[in-house]
């Protein structure tokens, strides 16, 4: 088996697999309970100014996209940062780290946005024997109307001001969680490039309202009649979180961070998107929300069996397919692809037929010779990939290259319908 | 087998409670839930191949596509606008030769979408609730006469009823509903389910049902054709076919249906006397439906005899996986010779390209199909009417459909769409009139 041995800003943990600041590192128990099933690494739910406790609502905190199944596709929360004292937390987080010196305990902070406090609890907070602080700059709700979390993510001169405060005030890493919350991810993460922070981490959750309920006609879930937006997380939210780890890896000006990848993680291959594209670790929450601790044992066979059948290390896997990501103007507009369907595995329902009569080209029979028969009008096929992408049948359509691979390249830059083409 | 000297036939072969038990419901309804996993295993195939093997062509992806959404009413209008008995036929369609066995899920999978199950679970709260999906069209002032209040007739009167017809059922039975009501096996249609589900059609209002009315004898077509602008006859086969061998007229040889008709209408069915050993004759669906109940009312051997192979009997495959676990022995290429008895029925005598054979038997029933009387001066062809694509008849004020005419293959569905149909010809010859 492929050794998953992680070192993420030197700190060491047997897997590359953290739990992310949440309800599940709340505290010690729920903490122990994952280092006993394996997890590599917690960052401990978000710690905030000493003071009057935290409240949180005693509704609904929680709610879920599902499918008819009742599989959570999607997950919003409204919770804030913990609500148990701050000395209680350090207790345990200096604690659980002496007991459990080989996994990663790094610790997640919310602070006002004064050089004092930063100066005054980091230190404190340090003295836990904890590996790093996270900053939290991406917590969407409650929090961010206090000015801090997303409120501060979403500026990115807050986050450089934060991230040198940090830095001046800890000797250990410190990594900033980073809000998807904005337009370009970019300003942010250079921001706490700039700020010296050592690392990112992202993305936190999505600003989100799940739906209506259909009875009252009020948004769901409501706390008394009322409801606020929460932050959406889970598998859905995977594709936004890998172009934005994807971006700063592939970006001259950001790449240089390493990152910790958030976002949807459920099983190895959701792990393998994210360390191919850039991350170096990655954090989960929702999964394990779901599901319990347990998928652990998944995401770590998964991956080292993966990484055997590939040949290759961890590290190696890290940032492997980010040279693959460009902008639409540099793709090659001479390739040609079309679909292709596989009369032997076609179970002949149509949805390829429907789908490109109704939104697409035109392209699929529904009859040949009088036959149900579903085929590709190559003449009208755009290689669009809708077909594959609906068929319920896996490999059944496929996309073959129908243009020559000694053929011209050709990009939008040097385009003849392009006004602006690059004409060097 | 024991050699029975004197027929032992008798009621409470079993108690109540286990006569109970066995007469449950055949597929009880699926959960919100189940229904929900299920829904989402429809591929929602275009021009779905379901919908053409559906006699009546309910837009079956249409329908669960609804479910998935849980728009439960709009699912039933959905299978109601094509077929008003979309809660029998849920119960009672032989599926896994219909829509099921047109899933494209078979292809890779071999385990269809349960369309059956999931048509049911639209259907039953609407007709439980007793909500009128269906709004009459403005009063045409026209009257159709329907003879036969079974699910041609009852197809055919709704959909008049719907374009604004008004319409009389003239029904032979005590109560309404044909084989749903006197025909199918008990445990496919449970707690009165026939019933409840004609006064729900019934309800849409402009439908007048006479009982006790026979053709032929109360009433005659030719006043009918006088007094009424169209006629629907959906009238059945009615007789049954005997065997045509010796012995047929013994104590203890019954007609299939007559007996299921009686088991049908039983408050207690534990009263019903029955054989210790039964032998079914024939190879379709009532001969599947009788020895099951056979078996479910105690009856410690029933065996199903068939002329012919395997490959020519009409119960599905489904149907016959159902006896065999139901405990009925299926005998395959053997024709009865004789029935065996004095007075009484003792066995049955039954002969092989391999020689004779003697099935020992307290009773004997005979279900090797139906046929009808004549009627009139219809054209007739085998022993059913001859009808064109709009069901009517060589009579041009009279239309027909179900068992009764050439094309009608037993099925409640079919029926369904025959009165359909016809009820859609009948609009548009009003129309013209």
């Amino acid at each position: 088996m492929a050794d998953l041995k992680s070192t993420f800003l030197g700190i060491e943990s047997p897997n590359p697999f953290w739990l992310a600041s949440a309800p599940p590192t709340d505290k010690a128990y729920n903490v122990n309970r994952a280092f006993e099933a394996g997890w590599g690494g917690v960052v401990w739910k978000t710690l905030g100014e000493e003071g009057p406790p935290i409240v949180n609502v005693s509704g609904p905190r929680y709610s879920a996209l599902h499918s008819n199944d009742r599989r959570v596709i999607g997950f919003n929360n409204i919770e804030l940062i913990t609500d148990r004292p701050l000395q209680t937390n350090l207790d345990e987080i200096r604690q659980v780290k002496k007991d459990w010196p080989d996994r990663a305990v790094v610790v997640s902070v919310m602070l006002p946005m004064t050089e004092e406090a930063w100066a005054k609890n980091l230190p404190m907070i340090e003295d836990t024997g904890c590996d790093a602080f996270e900053l939290n700059f991406g917590c969407p709700h409650g929090m961010s109307e206090r000015g801090m979390g997303a409120a501060v993510g979403q500026v990115p001169e807050y986050i450089q001001m934060a991230a040198e405060w940090a830095k001046a005030s800890a000797s250990i890493p410190v990594i900033v969680k980073l809000t998807p919350n904005v337009a370009n991810i970019l300003p942010p993460a250079r921001a706490a490039l700039d700020g010296g922070a050592d690392a990112v981490s992202l993305i936190n959750t999505i600003n989100s309202i799940m739906r209506v309920n259909y009875d009252t006609l009020t948004m769901y879930p409501t706390t008394d009649g009322m409801g606020t937006h929460g932050g959406y997380c889970g598998e859905a939210v995977k594709p936004i979180a890998l172009n934005m780890v994807a971006e700063i890896a592939r970006t001259k000006a950001t790449r240089a961070l390493p990152i910790s990848g958030i976002g949807g993680i459920t099983d190895w291959r959701d792990a393998v998107d994210f360390l191919a594209l850039g991350a170096s670790n990655v954090q989960i929450c929702t999964a394990a929300m779901v599901y319990g601790f347990k998928i652990i044992d998944d995401l770590v066979d998964g991956l080292s069996a993966f990484l055997d059948d590939k040949d290759m290390t961890l590290d190696q896997l890290i940032g492997h397919a980010v040279p693959s990501v460009t902008d639409w103007q540099h793709l090659n507009l001479n390739y040609v692809e079309k679909a292709v369907i596989d009369q032997e595995l076609c179970i002949k329902c149509g949805r390829c037929h429907v789908v490109c009569e109704d939104t697409s080209h035109q392209a699929i029979t529904h009859t040949v010779d009088g036959e149900r028969r579903f085929e590709v009008i190559d003449d009208e096929c755009v290689g669009c990939n809708l077909c594959v992408s609906i068929c319920p049948v896996d490999s059944c359509i496929t996309m073959k290259q129908t243009s020559d691979d000694n053929a011209d390249k050709l990009t939008w830059t040097a385009h003849p319908n392009n006004p602006m083409r690059n004409t060097d | 087998m024991t050699v029975e000297t004197i027929p032992n036939v008798r009621p409470r072969r079993l108690s109540k409670d286990e006569i109970e038990a066995n007469f449950a419901d055949l597929h009880p309804p699926l959960s919100r839930s189940e229904a929900l996993i299920e829904a989402d295993r429809c591929y929602f195939c275009y021009d779905a191949p379901c919908t053409t093997a559906c006699p009546t062509g309910i837009d079956i992806p249409g329908f669960i596509q609804k479910i998935r959404s849980d728009n439960i009413r709009g699912s039933a209008q959905t299978i109601f606008r094509e077929n008003i008995m979309g809660g029998m036929c849920a119960r009672v369609c032989p599926t896994e030769v219909l829509c099921e066995e047109a899933c494209v899920r078979n292809t890779h999978e071999e385990k269809p979408v349960e369309i059956g199950l999931l048509q049911r679970y639209a259907t039953d709260p609407a007709i439980d609730a007793g909500i009128q999906l269906f709004e009459r069209a403005p009063s045409s002032g026209k009257k159709v006469a329907v003879v036969g209040g079974g699910p041609a007739g009852l197809s055919c009167a709704h959909r008049l009823a719907v374009l604004g017809h008004d319409v009389v059922i003239f029904n032979r039975d005590e109560k309404p509903g044909g084989l749903n009501e006197y025909g199918i096996a008990a445990y496919k249609t449970v707690d009165d389910f026939a019933q409840i589900e004609i006064n729900y059609i019934l309800s849409v209002g402009g439908i007048e049902v006479k009982h006790r009315v026979t053709l032929g004898e109360d009433v005659q077509l030719s006043e009918l054709v006088r007094d009424f602008d169209a006629v629907f006859l959906g009238i059945g086969l009615g007789q049954s076919n005997d065997l045509g061998i010796e012995g047929e007229d013994k104590e203890g040889v019954m007609n299939a249906i007559d007996y299921i008709a009686a088991l049908r209408q039983a408050d207690d069915k534990s009263q019903l006397p029955i054989g210790k050993t039964v032998v079914v004759i024939g190879g379709g669906m009532t001969a599947i439906d009788i020895a099951v109940q056979s078996r479910h009312l105690g009856a410690q051997h029933v065996h199903m005899v068939y002329r012919r192979g395997p490959e020519k009997m009409s119960a599905s495959v489904f149907e016959q996986a159902l006896a065999q676990t139901s405990g009925v022995t299926i005998h395959h290429r053997a024709p009865p010779k004789r029935i065996l008895g004095d007075d009484h029925v003792t066995g049955v005598e039954f002969e092989t390209d391999d020689g004779k054979f003697v099935l020992y038997a307290d009773m004997v029933f005979k279900a090797i199909g139906q046929q009808m009387k004549g009627i009139g001066d219809l054209d007739m062809e085998n022993g059913r009417m001859i009808v064109n694509d709009g069901h009517r008849t060589s009579h041009e004020k009279v239309w027909a459909g179900g068992d009764c005419v050439v094309g009608g293959d037993d099925l409640t569905v079919s029926a369904v769409q025959h009165g359909k149909l016809a009820a859609i010809d009948i609009d548009r010859y009003l129309g013209e009139q």
